[in-house]
């Protein structure tokens, strides 16, 4: 589905990314972990040609995405801190992402009701908390049933409560999609993953499923593994 | 695209900033109108009017709105839609809402007071001083990535052309009185479009005197219609040229 051949990118001095070498495929739940500033945003946002690679290139559905959008009529991404026109309301936002979509399939509006957001639709964006804003980004990032989702540290703001849906949405929809979660604290949704990404310093770390993760570990919990590995310094 | 731009005129004429604006220039236009009996007098305070504050307002309210919608023009890359759509849309969105504003603020009072071409000739001025300035801050806010830098960059602009400009020309003027420096005085003025403005304006209602020493060289080089044809060229390119440098720009810009 996605496929990174030799992605380098660099911001001035700082390496951001290099020779980064990735292959996804549909079905799979992602788990993209790392420290901050090791390049987890950045990566996720070559994907949404958000920025451009210096180095290598990027397959969607084996088709190059440089110069070409219509790729991302199967992404839906939710970013990590999600802006919008302050004077618009929420369902104002909705209605704006829906007409530039042109989706002819059937729209999938199950969080913008268990969430609430109906109840609260006409409320203007600068009004929101944080959270109900992470909201509005998780409903648009669904909305269009697409098969890949990128979810930037989905339940950074969300209260205990809203991360549950999310969760139970990621499971309803997760068969024959690839979605991929980026995180520094993985413990709400740990048990989702197949697989698990770790970044540092611009690298890859390793790229494991998740049994593989527990066998080589002897632990059960992704968090507890994953610190394993970093304590011991396994490859 | 369209909805993209229909989207951000319907976000910026809701924003308090352009209610001020427009209400500001009714008054101001109102005001001139019922004070001064002679139209050319009217037109004249009118036309300083214009070219002080259209610009600026045009200029730093754009920059503005850009820098503030950053994470919103994020979203929209993040959909598909094409970048120059985009960046194309969020100048038509911001220029047209500004337009509109100065059309009820000072187009109305001037159909009402000073019908005919003279009228026009002002109104399509403030239009196209409007376009410029929203096109050069998209410029200043696609070079600098910080917005003091970008808003401070567009302040820098607006008083070099409005009024550093004239007074390094007339101090050039006054250097070289001795050698035959019309022709390259026009080249000068056409490189400030506030002069352009002030010239299409000028020579439109016939005050010679009043045209100054680039006006009276462009109208003695072209005449009143070409020189009218020329200075509009000019402004389109003004406009034109900014935006396409910074469309150029967004379409490799890492967000």
């Amino acid at each position: 589905m996605i496929e990174l051949t030799n992605i380098s990118k660099s911001f001035g001095q700082t390496k951001a990314l290099s020779e980064i070498n990735l292959r996804l495929e549909k079905g799979r739940c992602v788990g993209l972990i790392g420290p901050n500033a090791c390049g987890k945003t950045t990566l996720i946002k070559h994907f949404l040609g958000m920025v451009f690679p210096d180095k290598g290139q990027i397959l969607v559905n084996g088709r190059s995405v440089a110069g070409d959008v219509s790729y991302k009529n199967h992404i839906g991404y939710m970013p990590q801190i999600g802006r919008y026109p302050e004077n618009m309301s929420i369902i104002q936002v909705i209605d704006m992402i829906r007409s530039i979509r042109h989706f002819d399939g059937k729209e999938d509006l199950e969080l913008f009701h268990s969430f609430g957001l109906d109840t609260v639709s006409y409320k203007k964006m600068r009004t929101l908390s944080g959270g109900t804003t992470q909201k509005v980004s998780a409903t648009l990032a669904f909305m269009f049933n697409p098969t890949v989702l990128v979810l930037d540290e989905p339940t950074a703001g969300l209260d205990p409560m809203a991360s549950e849906i999310l969760r139970e949405k990621i499971i309803k929809v997760r068969q024959d999609k690839l979605i991929l979660i980026s995180s520094h604290l993985l413990s709400e949704l740990d048990d989702l993953l197949t697989d698990v990404i770790f970044m540092e310093e611009a690298h890859i770390k390793f790229h494991l499923t998740v049994s593989e993760l527990f066998e080589r570990t002897g632990e059960e919990r992704v968090s507890r593994a994953i610190h394993k590995i970093l304590k011991a310094g396994v490859r | 695209m369209k909805k993209i731009a229909s989207f951000v005129i319907s976000d910026i004429l809701r924003n308090k900033v352009i209610l001020v604006y427009t209400l500001v220039l009714a008054v101001f236009s109102w005001s001139i109108f019922s004070l001064e009996d002679s139209t050319s007098k009217a037109v004249l305070s009118l036309l300083n009017l214009v070219l002080l504050t259209v610009p600026l307002v045009a200029i730093i309210f754009s920059n503005i709105y850009i820098y503030n919608s950053g994470e919103f023009i994020e979203l929209l890359v993040s959909q598909p839609v094409k970048r120059a759509s985009i960046w194309t849309a969020l100048f038509a969105g911001l220029s047209s809402a500004l337009v509109v504003s100065f059309l009820v603020g000072i187009g109305i009072p001037v159909v009402i007071f000073i019908p005919g071409k003279t009228g026009l000739i002002l109104v399509a001025t403030g239009i196209m001083v409007t376009l410029v300035f929203t096109s050069l801050a998209m410029l200043c806010s696609i070079l600098m990535r910080d917005k003091a830098r970008g808003i401070g960059l567009s302040v820098i602009i607006w008083l070099f052309m409005t009024l550093i400009y004239d007074g390094l020309v007339l101090f050039l003027m006054f250097q070289f009185a001795d050698y035959p420096i019309e022709k390259p005085m026009v080249v000068v003025s056409a490189l400030n479009p506030i002069d352009l403005a002030r010239i299409l304006v000028l020579l439109q209602i016939d005050m010679t005197v009043l045209l100054g020493f680039t006006g009276a060289v462009f109208q003695k080089m072209f005449g009143t219609t070409t020189g009218l044809a020329v200075s509009a060229i000019l402004m389109m390119l003004w406009i034109l040229i900014p935006f396409y440098l910074s469309l150029k720009i967004f379409k490799r810009k890492d967000l």
